[in-house]
């Protein structure tokens, strides 16, 4: 087994708490005037492409990439913020929901190797829809944005749990100083009044994840929920949510397009380019050998603190930018911006070479050294 | 002489809720062709003192001491009408920070950077637009894009119309405020290398304002750490990164995430000071792991710890000699 274009790697999974399969997601744009009058179709933005994607349990795997990437619209895709334009996105759901879905017919189960079985999430019944949510939930990139300026930090917290049908106020309290208590705003009286512009940046973040965090979740997507931070700040942000990852049995996805941060806090690498995943792996193997041209050029244009190199011009393997996932090129979608090119590249979209354990590349160079 | 020097400048606030001390006097010079990298955590003042430069401080905010000199003349005793001539774009220029906003969608590109020509120099439009399309081929534009509008420009371009833009009258000094945040890293690293081309071939001063001692690494060759609208720590870049003297210089390169170093998660802890009411002392004792008394009363003066290179911190006080300034 050298080549897989099939999820075929899916299988290698250890304990999945999340799969997709054939993930797509289209935007189409309004068509213009001179498409209407040509009769031409519509264009059609296509965020994310065919991506494959298993995220073990309580693990963080990193959806590494540049702005326009995806990553963002995949993880919304996670969320079930957005209705995917196709594929299939399978769960594994805490064990009262693991019951009552067993026994519904209509569906999907995704039964593993090790007989766990994995629901398809993207047509359960509306009834589930809020059961699911408690479960699946999302931490913004945003600390400004992302917090409603005219709620207390207790309105905001109380706000899930009232939807989510705790009507007893005083319970609705405690679980608010848990969660502030959880995020280590403390004392928490102190902060249970105040409003977000009265919090720094990070104290925001904080707040953030106590929502996130406040019905209990199993899976947390979170959107670089540092990019907004100072430098100073983040890695103490980064540290509270590993913390709690333990505490509370988490899983991330965490949404990032800073290599550093994913190095050090990431277990797996997903690194996305124009809606598909391109190359994937544990995080050291991706790393230090990375084998996919633009991931190799991902780290080599990350700033380095040493100003030895100041004299001299850095040398980028890759030229331009992303272009536009309106028109992806055909054959590998990387291909005009790689140094390597080749004819079978311009033709053809290259599968997953294995190219290493647990390690998977999706270019043509690969062929060869595949495993 | 150095080309710019900047000695006790102070640019306040004042806000009804108080006086914020956003630049609470600084110094330093800057020499032709040379790239100071200024470094500092959102609201050490950093963008105030990028500002107060080009004279440009929004009100309630005011220059309430100082000197800003270039080639000797103290830009903060001419007349504005002076300073919008002959300094503001023709000597000291600026690439602003959300660049991606900083251009007129409805108006081509040529005609934007014409504007900044026209309105300092008397030519004809038409060379105004020649010079335009120079200027995009210098940043690296196909300079027969003159006639797009921004939309027709990726963000990456964009960033270098801006710059195109801040070199459109020649000046000596471009000051770039956080020139790169809101661009991935490949881009990011293209435009650092054409900042770095530009200061090779027209020999042009830089000043670099950012958050990120990484990316000032690539190009300064003097860094500048401000904290609560002080400097804290200046010196050649060397020995900046070799050897921090400044305990805030020291937790911020702790606090940078490496590739491929040890896999640990430092941070200052604590938040930066609300510059309406700073702390006393040394303004940086409440999150310093080796405060001393003397920190909690006495505002630390500089201390020479290496050559050209200064720390503000009574540390300091036993092996380094005072200084008055910097």
């Amino acid at each position: 087994m050298s080549e897989t274009s099939e999820p075929e790697y899916l299988k290698n999974l250890r304990n999945p708490i999340l799969i997709g399969r054939n993930l797509k997601m289209y935007f189409s744009l309004a068509r213009s005037l001179t498409e209407i009058i040509m009769r031409r179709a519509g264009r059609v933005v296509k965020a994310v492409d065919g991506v494959n994607i298993g995220v073990e349990e309580g693990k963080v795997s990193c959806l590494v990439g540049e702005s326009g990437c995806g990553k963002t619209t995949l993880g919304k895709l996670m969320v079930n913020l957005y209705k995917p334009t196709g594929g299939e996105l399978f769960f594994k759901p805490s064990k009262r929901l693991y019951d009552q879905l067993l026994n519904e017919e209509s569906v999907e189960k995704l039964k593993l190797e090790n007989g766990e079985v994995l629901f398809n999430i993207l047509n359960l019944p509306k009834k589930y829809a809020k059961p699911l949510r408690r479960e699946i939930q999302i931490v913004f990139q945003d600390p400004y944005g992302s917090l409603n300026p005219r709620m207390t930090l207790r309105e905001i917290l109380e706000e899930p749990l009232i939807i989510h049908g705790y009507e007893d106020k005083n319970e609705r309290l405690e679980m608010v100083i848990r969660a502030l208590e959880d995020v280590r705003l403390t004392p928490p009286e102190e902060f249970i009044s105040r409003y977000p512009f009265q919090l720094s940046g990070g104290q925001r973040q904080r707040v953030n994840i106590a929502r996130a965090l406040i019905l209990g979740p199993r899976l947390i997507v979170a959107d670089e929920p540092v990019s907004m931070l100072d430098v100073s700040i983040r890695a103490e942000i980064l540290k509270l949510m590993l913390d709690l990852k333990e505490e509370k049995n988490l899983t991330y996805i965490f949404i990032t397009h800073d290599l550093a941060v994913a190095s050090i806090i990431c277990d797996y690498i997903y690194v996305m380019y124009l809606g598909r995943i391109v190359e994937f792996g544990e995080t050291d193997r991706v790393i230090k050998d990375p084998k996919h041209p633009y991931t190799q050029a991902l780290l080599a244009a990350v700033p380095q603190p040493d100003p030895s190199g100041r004299w001299k011009i850095k040398e980028l393997p890759i030229k331009g930018e992303v272009p536009s996932a309106i028109n992806i090129p055909p054959g590998c979608r990387f291909h005009p911006r790689c140094p390597y090119v080749m004819d079978v590249c311009k033709r053809d979209d290259p599968p997953y070479f294995n190219v290493g354990e647990n390690h998977y590349s999706a270019c043509w160079l690969n062929r060869e050294e595949a495993r | 002489m150095a080309l710019l020097k900047v000695e006790g400048l102070k640019t306040y606030f004042y806000t009804l809720r108080g006086v914020v001390k956003a630049v609470d006097n600084v110094s330093f010079e800057l020499e032709k062709g040379e790239a100071l990298g200024i470094v500092g955590e959102s609201g050490s003042g950093k963008s105030t003192l990028g500002f107060s430069l080009l004279r440009l401080v929004p009100p309630p905010g005011r220059i309430v001491e100082g000197k800003i000199e270039l080639d000797g003349q103290n830009i903060l005793e001419l007349d504005e009408e002076t300073v919008r001539k002959e300094i503001r774009w023709k000597r000291i220029s600026m690439v602003f920070q959300s660049a991606l906003n900083a251009l007129n969608p409805v108006k081509r590109i040529g005609d934007q950077i014409a504007d900044a020509i026209l309105a300092h120099e008397d030519v004809s439009k038409k060379e105004a637009l020649e010079r335009a399309a120079e200027l995009l081929k210098m940043v690296g534009i196909d300079p027969g894009r003159v006639n797009n509008y921004p939309h027709e420009f990726s963000g990456g371009m964009k960033q270098r119309v801006v710059i195109a833009m801040a070199l459109a009258l020649n000046p000596d000094i471009v000051i770039a405020d956080e020139p790169t945040t809101a661009l991935d890293v490949v881009v990011q690293a293209q435009i650092l290398n054409l900042l770095k081309r530009l200061k090779r071939e027209y020999n042009l001063s830089i000043i670099l304002i950012t958050h990120d001692l990484s990316l000032v690494a690539e190009i300064a060759d003097k860094v500048a750490i401000m904290y609560g609208g002080k400097i804290a720590e200046i010196g050649p870049s060397d020995e900046i990164y070799k050897a921090p003297a400044h305990p805030y210089t020291q937790g911020l390169f702790a606090s940078i995430p490496r590739i491929g170093g040890k896999k640990e998660l430092k941070w200052i802890p604590g938040v930066p000071p609300d510059l309406r009411s700073p702390p006393p002392g040394c303004r940086f004792h409440p999150r310093c792991p080796y405060v001393m008394d003397v920190c909690k009363r006495d505002d630390p003066p500089y201390f020479n710890v290496g050559e050209n290179h200064y720390s503000a911190c009574w540390l300091h006080r036993e092996k380094a000699p005072e200084s008055a300034g910097s």
